[in-house]
Formats: C-alpha cells, sequence, structure tokens
C-alpha cells in the first residue's frame, strides 16, 4: 500500500491512529505533552470523524478506572497520559493489568517531578514498568503512529490481554513534526478488526465476578499469570508486527539491530535517542569504526534472549538510560546486565537527558571513543558521585 | 477433592463464574445483633433490601420473605430505614 506522505507531530499521528482505529471509549484528563494527542482526537469526535465516546474526567486515577470498567464491559478504549498523570494512574495501572483489561495508552513521556520540568525522560515509564503492562518505545512520529495498530491487536491477543503503553518522548516526538505516512482507513479498520474478549461483563448471560479478592492461596498464581501473559506478548507481537509489515511496509521487531554487524561496540537505547545513535553509527562506520546500535522497541516484555544473543559477543556493550535509581543500576541498563549474565562483555552504564537534557550527536560520539569503564552521567556538571 | 489450582488452571485474571464462588457464611462475623421482623407491621415496602449492604433481605416476588443470617453482618440499617416499626434488632441467640 502506498499513501501519500503527511507532516505531522507524534501528537497529531497519535490522534491519526485513534481516528482510524474509532475506540468506543476514550477516557482521558489532559497534561502536557500528552494534551496533543487527545485535542487532536476531540477535535475529530466534535467533527464526527471518530465516534467514540470521549469521558471528561476529573483526573487520571478516575481516566484510568473509567479504562478498566469500559475495556472490561466490552469496549475498545483507549487513553492517554504524561509523567504525573501517569503517577496518579499508577495504582489503577497494576490493577487493570491484573485484571487483564486490554486498554491501550499513549503515553508521551516526560519527566517526574520534583523538580516540576515538563520536558522528555522515561522516569513515568519506569514508575510502571513492574506494574505488568506491555511498554513499546516509539523513535519517532511514524513509530509512534504504527505502533498505535500494533499496540491495539497486541492488547486484545486471546493469549495476552494486558494493557498495552505506546511511549513517545514529550516534545522530542510529541510535538515534531516529521513525515509520516498514513495507513489506509479501510485497511486500519480492517486490521484491527473487532473488539473481543472473553468476560465481557455486559455479556448478561454469562455473568462474572472479576477483580475478586486473593489471599496468600491465589495472588502468588495470578501475578505469575501476568509473566504468562507477558511471555506469550513477544511472539504475539512478531507475528501482529509481520501482518503489520504487510499492510504498511515497515516491519518492526522488539529489537532493532542497527549497524550491529562485525560491531565490537555496541549502545543500547530506547525511545528517540535511538535515531540519534544511528545517525553517529553511520558516519562512525564511515571512518572504519566497529560499533552499532542495539534499539529496545519492547522494553516489557524484555527481550532478553535477543538481547543476549545480539550483545553477548560484544567487546563492549554501553547502555543509555534515561531514567536513574538512585541507590541502584538505571532500569535499562540492570535489564541488559541480567540479559548477559555471564558473557564475558564489558558493560557501561551511561544516565544521560533527565528532564530534558539534550543528547547531541557529539556526545553519542564520545561515548563510543571514551575509555571510562564505569557508570557515567552524560552532560552532568560537576564529578559525579563516587559509586 | 483436588488441591488449589495451580496459575495455569485458574481463570483469567481470577474472574470468576457463579458456580465457581464459594458461598461464604459471612454471617459468621456479625455484630452479636440480628434482625427481627413483626410480619403484620411489614408493609413490603423493600426499602430494609434496597438498603442492605450484605444482600441479606430475601425476597418472594416483590414480598419481604425474612433474613439470611448467613450473610447479616447484624449493622442494623434495615431497622434503620423501616417506615413502618416492623424490624427490631435482637441478640443473636435469640430464637
Amino acid at each position: 500500500m502506498r499513501t501519500e506522505p503527511c507532516i505531522l507531530t507524534g501528537g497529531q499521528a497519535v490522534a491519526e491512529a485513534m481516528r482510524q482505529i474509532d475506540p468506543d471509549v476514550v477516557p482521558v484528563y489532559p497534561i502536557t505533552p500528552q494534551t496533543p494527542i487527545i485535542q487532536g482526537f476531540a477535535s475529530f469526535v466534535a467533527q464526527g470523524r471518530a465516534h467514540g465516546e470521549l469521558v471528561d474526567v476529573e483526573s487520571e486515577h478516575s481516566a484510568m478506572s473509567a479504562a478498566i470498567g469500559s475495556a472490561l464491559a466490552g469496549a475498545r478504549t483507549i487513553t492517554a497520559t504524561s509523567s504525573q498523570g501517569l503517577a496518579l494512574m499508577a495504582e489503577v495501572v497494576y490493577i487493570a493489568a491484573s485484571m487483564r483489561a486490554p486498554i491501550v495508552m499513549a503515553v508521551g513521556n516526560r519527566a517526574l517531578s520534583g523538580p516540576i520540568n515538563i520536558h522528555c525522560d522515561h522516569s513515568d515509564s519506569m514508575l510502571v514498568r513492574d506494574s505488568g503492562v506491555v511498554q513499546l518505545f516509539a523513535e519517532n512520529a511514524q513509530e509512534a503512529y504504527d505502533l498505535m495498530f500494533i499496540a491495539t491487536r497486541l492488547a486484545e491477543h486471546p493469549d495476552v490481554l494486558l494493557p498495552v503503553l505506546v511511549c513517545q518522548d514529550g516534545f522530542t516526538i510529541t510535538h515534531s513534526a516529521e513525515i509520516v505516512r498514513l495507513i489506509d482507513d479501510a485497511a486500519a479498520k480492517t486490521f484491527v478488526g473487532d473488539y473481543h474478549i472473553p468476560n465481557a461483563l455486559l455479556d448478561l448471560a454469562h455473568p462474572t465476578t472479576q477483580g475478586p479478592f486473593a489471599m496468600p492461596d491465589y495472588y502468588f498464581e495470578l501475578r505469575h499469570q501476568q509473566l504468562g501473559a507477558m511471555q506469550a506478548a513477544l511472539d504475539a507481537f512478531d507475528h501482529i508486527a509481520w501482518e503489520y509489515a504487510v499492510l504498511s511496509g515497515r516491519r518492526y521487531h522488539a529489537v532493532e539491530l542497527y549497524g550491529v554487524g562485525g560491531a565490537e561496540h555496541v549502545i543500547v537505547s530506547l525511545g528517540s535517542t535511538g535515531g540519534t545513535v544511528k545517525d553517529v553509527v553511520d558516519a562512525a562506520r564511515a571512518d572504519g569504526e566497529a560499533v552499532g546500535l542495539v534499539q529496545i522497541r519492547s522494553f516489557r516484555p524484555f527481550p532478553r534472549a535477543d538481547v543476549r544473543a545480539t550483545l553477548g559477543t560484544r567487546a563492549r556493550v554501553s547502555v543509555l538510560d534515561r531514567a536513574d535509581s538512585p541507590g541502584g543500576a538505571a532500569p535499562l541498563f540492570a535489564d541488559v546486565a541480567a540479559a548477559v549474565q555471564g558473557m564475558p562483555v564489558e558493560l557501561r552504564s551511561f544516565v544521560y537527558g533527565l528532564g530534558g537534557r539534550d543528547l547531541h550527536p557529539e556526545d553519542v560520539r564520545a561515548l563510543f571513543e571514551s575509555e571510562e569503564r564505569t557508570h557515567a552521567y552524560l552532560g552532568l556538571r560537576g564529578e559525579p558521585c563516587p559509586v | 477433592m483436588p488441591g488449589p489450582m495451580t496459575w495455569r488452571e485458574l481463570p483469567l485474571g481470577g474472574a470468576l463464574r457463579p458456580d465457581q464462588a464459594e458461598r461464604l457464611r459471612t454471617g459468621g462475623w456479625r455484630t452479636g445483633v440480628k434482625p427481627a421482623v413483626e410480619l403484620d407491621r411489614c408493609v413490603d415496602c423493600l426499602l430494609c433490601w434496597f438498603y442492605c449492604p450484605d444482600s441479606a433481605i430475601r425476597l418472594d416476588g416483590t414480598a419481604f420473605a425474612g433474613f439470611d443470617y448467613d450473610v447479616c453482618k447484624g449493622c442494623e440499617l434495615c431497622s434503620v430505614v423501616c417506615p413502618a416499626g416492623a424490624i427490631t434488632m435482637v441478640a443473636d441467640d435469640a430464637d
């Protein structure tokens, strides 16, 4: 399929995807930098180009609660948030995952307070890292758009049935206009298909009690069910992404390998930074340096086997984290380290870009050339604390 | 009797069908008093049924039909809302 390229921000592109998916219910509360998503979608509803129920709730806690109710009632449900909004939702995000509510959530990643800030980092996503939701990270507006369709199918896949977050970097993607190719409206509708879940609350012929109390005799097993769904999500993602590639010509993998052939030094990144690193990899390889990028598209489930297979044989791996864990390992680094456990690879952890601080190509180039052997904080003023 | 279900055997997200739920006798937690009715005062307004937080009011069609002491906690709401003065609280061990 060929469609004309549009110039859209990431926020607008996701709003277009929501118009095409045409969910039944969208409970949402505005917050920078997610607001353009819901503002765009609200315009489509006002114009009669989207037909779902847009529910203006009084907080993100309510948005996520309403999303659980509608998704389990039997209505396709999408919401969106950022930063403090995701923090306020967090309690209910865990419940949505445990109740196996296939909600799609667009996230415009933004640093958590405090100090209060509106710009990008991944601390909001990492706050719900262990909640049991799938987290996909887009590198640009096109990916944010495409991942919304894949996320809808993935959330509703019978082996998965989990909330899926489509994360795009706040401002860097949400507010930056880029070339985006949309798929055809009718093809989008066919791709997502009808909404179906096994135990719809409004299936009155088959009533169920959902979210029951679970004591020590059952809590552990119900939590483990979520792990089973997460593991199934890796295969399901690959299958759905393949179908989407047939439709769009764009093939997505849980891990994207860029220039890793023969690379001795590989950077691992999440989100828009992958685009910056790709430019640096191109330039460095042109200069004869054996460097590459592993871009993590599915952060949860973490594609551990692929990461181990790709990184375990490299001389050096540098992990870029746009979130930290004071007193502990940065989150992406911790996952990569666990994946390559026992392999003779030199691992380095770099925390960068907190609160929206830019990471420039020359910073990445310097990182490839640096002999620093421990942990570092890119762009920090002053000597970092010893760790 | 098979043992407790494994994680694979459990229904999705713990969602229960009516036939999978045990009928628990939560009335065992009762406060020490229970409701009693004088049926000739009852006007079948069903306010007690509407207010009861534990579904402990039995109905026969739209007529009041007594209490389900297996689930009644003795909260006294029914006796407070009854407009006919038909419900009084009595000791748990009263006949």
